[in-house]
């Protein structure tokens, strides 16, 4: 197949699927083993500094926060991450541990553009930001989860998103079009909140379900923090409703209004000053440095955080949230 | 001057709302396009089907949303599914018409929304694409909506973020992109345009009330084609801003 174009990104998550059933045969365990934990845990046995990450699903719906806030805490650096967020990837590109980028949007949508991607890119503090259309980002993600290299695609085609990726443009062999190939995105590591999961890790969501289905098929290892851990006479009751079966999963935490200050449909709303302060403070660098340690570096743990959010403030978000109708 | 009773982002709102046609389906991207998307299910177009990116299909659209995925985008809704559904949906035909923003717009529809300046050493690093390439590249027609001003309106956007008709007629068919899709209008706060269909390039339609084809000129940093006919925009209708202003916004996000 002759290759048209090349986009000049970096592949920076190189994959080899052979290594990845391999990885999928041996170290991932069949078992039902209990893998509640604390976020301190989970992110201090499978995140590592240097390594490939991911959240799902973004910065202020469904978002895996008070995972994110711990990856912080830590003090992990030099991530390569895969990149549609909103405070999530706010945070840490203000905390300086990210490296490497693939992009698709990384802003504060209602509040308009983020000054921490804009400092942190504009610096050269981030080395690399490689585009990706967010349809684009998820097929790559299914085209792991499918256990192929590359998925074909119509979008990128003809524009500087194209160039400034890692996909290519080949004649489909079939009907002589051109067609753009994504590369398969095997990530290190995922984070992904939920709203239920049982303590070997299957998982209900409500509401949309974003790119969690691909993601979650398509990393090595999976935290999942859940607001509610629920037990497994209840997951089998409902199997139509389990969207991440146990063995993909890794480590499960319990996080409570794990997605604040965003919201978790049917659960709790936005916390719209919550995520105005962080608006606010991030416009400096001095700013976003002082939310960091009020927010993330003050408290020890995500109890810690809640705290100082307050039981007022979570119950205002519960009364904001959707409701199912009756 | 005397003081208008609106303001030029309702206006533009107003306008933009007026092209939804009832009874199909809309990618509806984050913004001033939930505004219109709102206001034309409250008005003229009661039947639209809106899909977010990240998998709500058909919501009601009784409170605005304020992010692309949040639960306002499924609220009643036919569907919650995940991106790979709707963003399939588009790329096999089944999605109507998109309506998105950008940074910079040049004359045949193509929109910016990386960066300012060169891509690897940018004077300003914006959000990145989002779903707007996969919108521009799938869906049969797409709208903009932008404010005018020559620093908006290109003769070559810095970095094409999502596919207009790239250097002209037959450019898109050509790269690959579906057959038969493309940009049908841009929404400004000064006026509404649509592409002429010989060049591909941005043509004006309709001014705003209020404005003037010199000051459109002045405004749009390339050759914009002026037809010998051009019509005016109605202003908003008192109803028309009353649900703007007490239904969909009431919080002042937008207007």
């Amino acid at each position: 197949m002759q290759i048209l174009e090349s986009g000049q990104g970096e592949l920076i998550q190189p994959f080899d699927l052979d290594e990845f059933r391999e990885w999928n045969r041996t170290r991932k365990s069949r078992k039902l083993t209990d893998k509640v934990m604390t976020e301190q845990e989970a992110i201090a046995q499978f995140v590592y500094d240097g390594c490939y990450i991911g959240t799902e699903l973004y910065g202020t719906v469904r978002c895996p926060m008070s995972l994110a806030r711990e990856v912080i805490r830590q003090g992990r650096k030099d991530l390569r991450v895969c990149g549609q967020g909103v405070l999530e990837l706010d945070l840490w590109l203000a905390a300086g541990i990210v490296k490497k980028l693939d992009i698709t949007y990384i802003g504060l949508e209602v509040y308009g553009t983020s000054a921490c991607l804009r400092r942190a890119v504009e610096s050269g503090q981030v080395e690399a930001c490689v585009e990706w259309s967010n349809a684009s980002i998820s097929w790559r993600m299914k085209a792991a989860a499918m256990g192929v290299p590359f998925l074909p695609t119509r979008s990128m085609l003809g524009t500087d998103m194209l160039k400034y990726s890692a996909a290519k443009v080949v004649e489909d062999p079939f009907t002589g079009t051109k067609v753009a190939l994504l590369p398969a995105l095997i990530l290190d590591v995922a984070l992904i909140h939920v709203h239920r999961a049982d303590r070997y890790g299957n998982c209900q969501i409500e509401g949309i379900s974003g790119f969690a289905l691909e993601m979650a098929r398509a990393c090595k290892r999976l935290i999942i923090s859940a607001e509610e851990i629920i037990s497994t006479d209840e997951i089998r009751k409902y199997p139509d409703r389990t969207v991440i079966p146990y063995y993909l999963v890794d480590a499960v935490v319990h996080a409570p209004y794990g997605s604040h200050p965003g919201e978790m449909a049917y659960l709790y709303g936005r916390d719209e000053d919550g995520i105005k302060e962080w608006v606010e403070m991030s416009k400096s660098a001095e700013g976003a440095q002082a939310y960091l340690q009020k927010y993330v570096y003050g408290p020890k743990d995500h109890a810690g955080y809640l705290e100082i959010i307050g039981s007022e403030r979570l119950a205002r978000c519960v009364d904001l949230r959707e409701r199912r109708q009756a | 001057m005397s003081q208008l009773p609106y303001s030029k982002t309702e206006l533009m709102i107003c306008v933009a709302a007026r092209l939804f046609e009832d009874g199909t389906t809309c990618f509806i991207g984050t913004g001033i396009p939930m505004l219109a998307a709102m206001l034309a299910s409250k008005t003229t177009a009661p039947n639209i089907v809106p899909v977010f990116e990240f998998g709500g299909t058909g919501a009601m659209l009784e409170e605005l949303p304020l992010a692309v995925g949040e639960a306002r985008t499924f609220h009643k809704g036919v569907s919650a599914l995940g991106i790979c559904d709707t963003m399939e949906t588009a790329q096999r035909g089944f999605i109507d018409y998109g309506f998105l923003g950008g940074a910079q717009i040049d004359p045949y529809g193509n929109l910016n929304s990386v960066v300012i300046g060169e891509h690897d050493s940018p004077k300003a690093r914006l959000p990145g694409s989002g779903g707007g390439n996969d919108v521009g590249s799938h869906c049969w027609r797409t709208i903009a909506i932008m404010q005018h001003d020559a620093r908006r309106f290109v003769p070559k956007v810095d970095f094409v973020t999502t596919p207009g008709y790239l250097t002209g007629p037959g450019a898109r068919e050509a790269a690959g992109l579906p057959r038969g899709t493309g940009p049908m209008a841009v929404v400004s706060t000064l006026a509404l345009m649509d592409y002429d269909p010989e060049t591909c390039r941005m043509r004006l339609k309709a001014l705003h009330p209020g404005t003037s084809i010199d000051e459109v000129k002045a405004n749009t940093g390339f050759e914009l084609i002026i037809p010998e006919q051009v019509t005016v925009n109605d202003p908003p209708s008192e109803e028309e801003l009353r649900l703007l202003r007490e239904e969909i916004d009431r919080q002042r996000f937008y207007i």
